[in-house]
């Protein structure tokens, strides 16, 4: 029977780790000009599917399809895979698109710890790789790359904008369950930075196995009697959901304010608004936000019923858009040729598009879009389908996010 | 204050009682486990889909048809099952005769296909599932706050799996099911029907871990992915437990609930590893688990 359960576990081990590569690829229209491959690697089976997964996959087809490839006479291809949050089989992904397929552009990549693992292997093949899922401030901090942008957001970011708020309201002591990986201990930093210098004390912590983690009420018990006033949630996805729905069933939400430093709208709709409502969270976009954003809401839906659009899908369609101006700006065999080049290109032209208005991009790769400081709607007040938001705060690009300086990126010059 | 450890009292009992919660589900799953596997000779790989079902089951009651919280503890656990029965039937019989590791590979294909197919319809996010109204709500217990929906599972979980034993261990019924894995040619010549006899037995397994989705449902999110969260460590309970013992199962559930909530005050970050490095420890001292049978 050992000997059974043992071959058991190989036979699990080996099947699980199996890539599953699906290739979808756009047609190309004509043959003479290098063709663009833009790679699309997220989480599309695990916890992140919904925040990432196959709808930031229609999202960059959306941006070949706004930018007109075709009438330009461009060759752009689209491809995907699952890196199942796991960074060695992310980097041996990234490696065989690199080598064999010729993969020029890697795009969303949520989950820290790999979206860290593939900084070098992109500089080593020098492509260009911009994020718009993962979190950690220390991409463009010391782990910095001039192959690299991020995008969307970053835990500098969400600590600034849902830590602040929640210090300004009075939430001056924090008790923090936070995910056990590069993630989870970053935004856990970032935000205890903040809590500590407005005066506020961290009471402590409570870091828990990511992932496979599903059961919070222990933790939940140990921060509602450390005494503290806010809750603060350093996770994501199903376990964000979770660990809320499990504060509300023992009671925290009447003894503490809970924090939820990463929520995008998907665990939103997850949670249901009863649970949710009134809930602070950071997010640079939000479907209903302007004529802009509902309109290019509109134009993705139909592909993505189920799932509207969050700031991460939103990022990748922003961040494809620029890289194929970028490239029809310098011909496409120049940008194949060298992927610090074409970034140093994307750093200088002026972002703008639907998703986000304008911003400009930083020298360290950051991308300096607006945050907004959202409110969880009650179930009376939300009129439609994912109507979940009320906007209560905006800061701007160049507020948003940790000064040049203090993020002691190598590549910077001083 | 009683300091236990450098551990406040009241924070150790309340950690005490939350792992007995969680136990509460490992026992109910690897009670299914057990039986299916002590009787059917099958490692059910599919049993944490199947639980994942079970959640779903409830959930799509609610939504599609407006049938609450208990019908559906009744209800979904029959629909499940009879689903299991179907796969029984069609595909799993097909294997008694070989080695366990091609019922291993089956029902873990199973497990994935099933498992595909919800994440295709519902996503991954999850569904909201509400505590029905009349177990809202927490009692004080003084060391901590207990919600009424927690301690309704312990109780639930308690009355199945001891019910389960005793149809298993005590019933006539029982009696030919045990006799039925022992020597099924002899009981069949007693004019019993062995085949449905295991059929049947696959569908109450399958039953089980419905009936644990359904408590769950209101606990956790309900989504594809909750049955894989739980299904490493039931195996493994399993294996401490003993493999296909009914009550070593239902002990050691509720045992390494425990053991897990006292690691989560202690050092969190090992939580999810201590159920194995306690099964590495059994393994190497009693092979055959804390509760099986010598060879």
């Amino acid at each position: 029977m050992i000997l059974t359960r043992r071959s058991a576990l190989t036979t699990v081990a080996a099947a699980s780790a199996l890539p599953l590569i699906r290739p979808a690829v756009i047609p190309s229209a004509r043959a003479q000009t290098p063709t663009i491959k833009i790679g699309v690697l997220n989480d599309q089976s695990g916890p992140y599917t919904n925040t990432g997964g196959a709808t930031s996959v229609v999202c960059v087809k959306q941006a070949l399809e706004d930018f007109g490839v075709s009438t330009k006479g461009m060759n752009v291809e689209v491809i995907a895979a699952d890196h199942q949050n796991k960074p060695d089989l992310a980097v041996s992904i990234a490696r065989q698109w690199f080598d064999r397929d010729g993969v020029d552009m890697l795009i969303d990549v949520p989950t820290s710890s790999v979206a860290l693992a593939l900084q070098s292997v992109v500089r080593e093949k020098n492509k260009v790789y911009l994020n718009s899922g993962a979190a950690s401030s220390a991409l463009t901090g010391a782990q910095c790359s001039p192959n690299f942008i991020h995008w969307t957001y970053d835990t500098y970011m969400l600590a600034k904008s849902t830590g602040g708020a929640m210090v300004k309201a009075g939430g001056d002591s924090w008790y923090f369950l936070t995910a056990d990986y590069a993630f989870g201990k970053q935004l856990q930093a970032d935000t205890s930075a903040f809590v500590t210098a407005s005066g506020g004390k961290v009471l402590g912590a409570a870091q828990y196995p990511f992932p496979g983690t599903t059961d919070f009420s222990s933790f939940l018990v140990q921060a509602q009697s450390s005494g503290a006033k806010v809750l603060g949630l350093a996770n994501a996805g199903g376990d964000t959901v979770n660990s809320i729905k499990q504060a509300a069933e023992f009671g925290l939400n009447n003894s503490m304010k809970i924090a939820a430093l990463l929520m995008f709208i998907t665990d939103v709709h997850a949670l249901g608004l009863d649970v949710a409502a009134g809930l602070n969270l950071t997010e640079s976009f939000y479907w209903d936000l302007n004529e802009r954003t509902r309109a290019f809401t509109k134009r993705v839906l139909p592909k993505t019923p189920n799932n509207y659009p969050n700031m991460d899908h939103a990022g990748c369609y922003s961040a494809t858009l620029h890289y194929l101006k970028t490239v029809a700006d310098m011909g496409a065999a120049e940008a194949k040729k060298d992927g610090v080049a074409t970034v140093n290109r994307m750093k200088a032209m002026p972002v703008e598009d639907d998703c986000f208005g304008s911003s400009k991009i930083r020298e360290d790769g950051r991308n300096m879009v607006t945050s907004y400081l959202f409110q969880v709607k009650k179930p009376s007040e939300s009129k439609g389908p994912w109507d979940y938001y009320n906007l209560v705060a905006t800061t701007p690009g160049d507020e948003a996010y940790r000064p040049l300086a203090d993020g002691h990126c190598p590549i910077v010059k001083a | 204050m009683i300091m236990i450890f450098g551990i406040p009292g009241p924070l150790l009992f309340g950690q005490l009682l939350l792992g007995l919660i969680n136990g509460a589900f490992y026992a109910m799953l690897s009670l299914g486990l057990a039986v299916i596997f002590g009787m059917l000779n099958i490692i059910n790989f599919a049993h944490g889909a199947l639980f994942m079902m079970g959640a779903f089951a409830s959930w799509m009651l609610l939504d599609y048809a407006g049938i609450g919280y208990f019908p559906a503890l009744i209800l979904a656990p029959l629909l499940v099952g009879a689903f299991g029965i179907f796969l029984e039937k069609t595909i799993i019989s097909r294997l008694y005769k070989l080695d366990h590791l091609y019922g291993l590979l089956l029902t873990f294909g199973l497990s994935l296909v099933i498992e595909g197919l919800f994440r295709n319809a519902y996503g991954s996010s999850g569904l909201p599932y509400r505590i029905p109204a009349i177990l809202q709500g927490a009692f004080n217990l003084g060391f901590m706050y207990l919600p009424i929906y927690r301690g309704w599972v312990v109780v639930a979980a308690l009355v199945v799996c001891i019910s389960t034993w005793a149809i298993i261990e005590k019933t006539s019924l029982g009696a030919t099911l045990r006799a039925a894995t022992e020597n099924a040619p002899l009981v069949q010549a007693f004019g019993v029907n062995v085949p449905r006899l295991i059929t049947l037995t696959y569908g109450g397994g399958v039953a089980l871990a419905a009936f644990a989705g359904v408590l769950a449902a209101p606990i956790y999110s309900v989504n594809p992915n909750m049955g894989t969260n739980f299904i490493n460590t039931v195996f493994a309970v399993v294996v401490i437990g003993g493999m296909g013992s009914i009550m070593g199962s239902i002990l050691t559930g509720f045992g390494l609930g425990v053991v897990e909530g006292l690691c989560k005050v202690f050092y969190p970050q090992a939580s999810a590893t201590v159920v194995f490095v306690v099964m590495v420890i059994v393994l190497l001292v009693r092979p055959r688990g804390l509760f099986g049978k010598a060879a």
